[in-house]
């Protein structure tokens, strides 16, 4: 054991190479409003699942539910074939799942790499911590091109560079499966594109991805299937292609206006 | 003629040590549509910050109607009729989404109209309509961003900065909130709006002012700047 060891428990992560990430069944009840409505998808190891919908669909609610934020009203929720459904968000993160929010979260008192440091050491036994530590942030770093920033003030990061560093943080607890809320929303176009790269190589590293996104030519770009919720239940599942021209999602979703957008964004984009 | 409704001459802004803005200046008509486009972190929220007053502007000055504003606190700008439309929501968490909306009537000259306006903005965004009991902090991130635009539209404004009016929305919401815009421009408002492309703004957009470091580095009416090989390239990435 000379070798840190720096790959994420990722593809190794579900035994016999079923589904890292399992979804069934999920319900999540608030009053009398039903916010996520039995809800069931799976992703594997280098998948990218993305989910769109309406607001208030219940999207991030079902993140939520995932995550650990908040607790299904009935359901599964199973990592690497393990049920976590009641596990607290810290178990969670320890067995390879991690998330990022739709606003930029990082710890804003410490710089740059304090962050990467405090998120690559998260759940390390103690004898590893230091140097694999130093390592894994430093690769972490580089992998979302923040190399050259780590002494910077994370609180006076713009949104892309915050949103990357919150990006690498996730990554750096060895997440085996990542859930991402709105990566792409108030970037620049250029920024997508990066950000479009920067999935990629995640996705490409054995990651199971599940990406909640409204930017459409994003999300047709980054994942190999799609779900939109409605009403908290699922109401399309698919290719990229076929749900932008699925009548349903077009009247519920998209516009009678994306029609024509939806033709050429699919023409520059996700031709493929 | 009349003043323009705004002009910034010679603004500088910024935080702490920081100067974000340099030495900016921008002029918008009455009735007329502007839209700064730009890479993220170059000034274009805290040009908006600096006009309402939420900073303070370090030189320079704003007038609105003819009148310098600069230095004044939010508050008394807002009390001229400006409206400010922030990133982020700045809902009251525990209060409902119609209580919400009743907020952005509160300055006592569009109090009365309240119930009026209400009716107004529930039309114009039904998935408001449809939460109006429930507490703002039950609501998604998408749902939250237009209760605080319907609560910007909830009383007469001479002029109304808007931040992102599509971030974090579904492709539908969006063409709602243009639709809600170009109703504005259409009973002649005047707006500046921040946006990341120009995907959403043809139809609403009079001029685009293009900022990068802290300066308007082009300006010109909407058609010409969208087709434009060197902005479109240098600015917003092969589209």
């Amino acid at each position: 054991m000379t070798q840190p060891d720096l790959t994420p428990p990722g593809p190794g992560a579900a035994a016999g190479g079923g589904p890292v990430l399992q979804v069934r069944a999920v319900r999540k009840d608030y009053g009398g409003l039903r916010a996520v409505a039995d809800v069931s998808f799976e992703v594997g190891a280098g998948e990218v699942l993305g989910i769109a919908g309406p607001n208030g669909a219940g999207k991030t609610t079902l993140f939520d539910v995932i995550s650990g934020h908040t607790h299904a009203t009935a359901g599964e929720v199973l990592l690497a074939g393990r049920p976590v459904t009641t596990a607290p968000v810290h178990a969670r993160t320890r067995l390879g799942l991690a998330r990022t929010f739709q606003q930029p979260t990082v710890a804003r008192s410490l710089t740059v790499g304090e962050n990467m440091l405090l998120a690559a050491a998260f759940g390390r036994p103690r004898a590893e911590r230091r140097r694999a530590t130093r390592e894994i942030a430093a690769e972490y770093l580089e992998l979302v091109g923040l190399a050259g920033q780590a002494g910077e003030r994370s609180d006076l990061l713009g949104v892309y560079d915050r949103k990357s560093l919150m990006l690498g943080t996730a990554l750096a607890t060895r997440a085996s499966a990542i859930l991402l809320d709105e990566p792409f929303g108030g970037l620049s176009p250029s920024e997508i594109d990066q950000t479009i790269e920067l999935i990629g190589k995640v996705r490409d590293r054995g990651l199971a991805v599940v990406c909640i996104e409204h930017v459409m030519r994003a999300l047709t770009a980054v994942a190999d299937r799609v779900m939109v919720m409605h009403h908290g239940a699922t109401l399309f599942q698919g290719t990229p292609a076929q749900m932008l021209a699925d009548q349903q999602v077009i009247e519920v979703y998209l516009g009678a206006r994306h029609r024509k957008d939806g033709g050429a964004g699919g023409a520059g984009g996700a031709g493929a | 003629m009349s003043a323009p409704m705004l002009e910034v001459e010679g603004l500088r802004a910024g935080y702490l040590d920081t100067t974000v803005i340099r030495d900016l200046s921008l002029t918008v008509a009455a009735g007329e549509v502007a839209v700064l486009i730009g890479p993220n972190g170059h000034g274009k929220t805290t040009l908006l910050r600096a006009i309402s007053g939420l900073i303070t502007p370090d030189a320079g000055q704003v007038r609105l109607d003819g009148e310098d504003v600069a230095g004044r606190p939010a508050e008394r700008i807002s009390a001229l009729g400006l409206v400010h439309v922030p990133q982020g929501d700045g809902l009251f968490a525990e209060m409902t989404v119609e209580e919400n909306l009743m907020m952005g009537a509160f300055p006592a000259a569009s109090w009365r109209a309240r119930r009026r306006e209400l009716g107004r903005v529930y039309e114009q965004f039904p998935i408001v309509a449809d939460r109006a009991a429930q507490r703002a902090r039950t609501l998604s991130g998408g749902e939250r961003r237009l209760v605080a635009l319907g609560r910007a539209l909830m009383r007469p404004s001479r002029i109304m900065l808007i931040d992102e009016p599509s971030l974090g929305l579904a492709p539908v919401a969006i063409d709602a909130v243009y639709e809600a815009i170009a109703a504005l421009k259409h009973g002649g408002a005047t707006i500046v709006l921040v946006e990341e492309t120009f995907t959403h703004i043809e139809g609403v957009a009079d001029a685009v002012h293009v900022l990068e470091s802290g300066q308007i580095v082009a300006s010109g009416p909407f058609a010409e700047l969208s087709v434009d090989p060197a902005i479109v390239e240098t600015y917003l990435g092969s589209l």
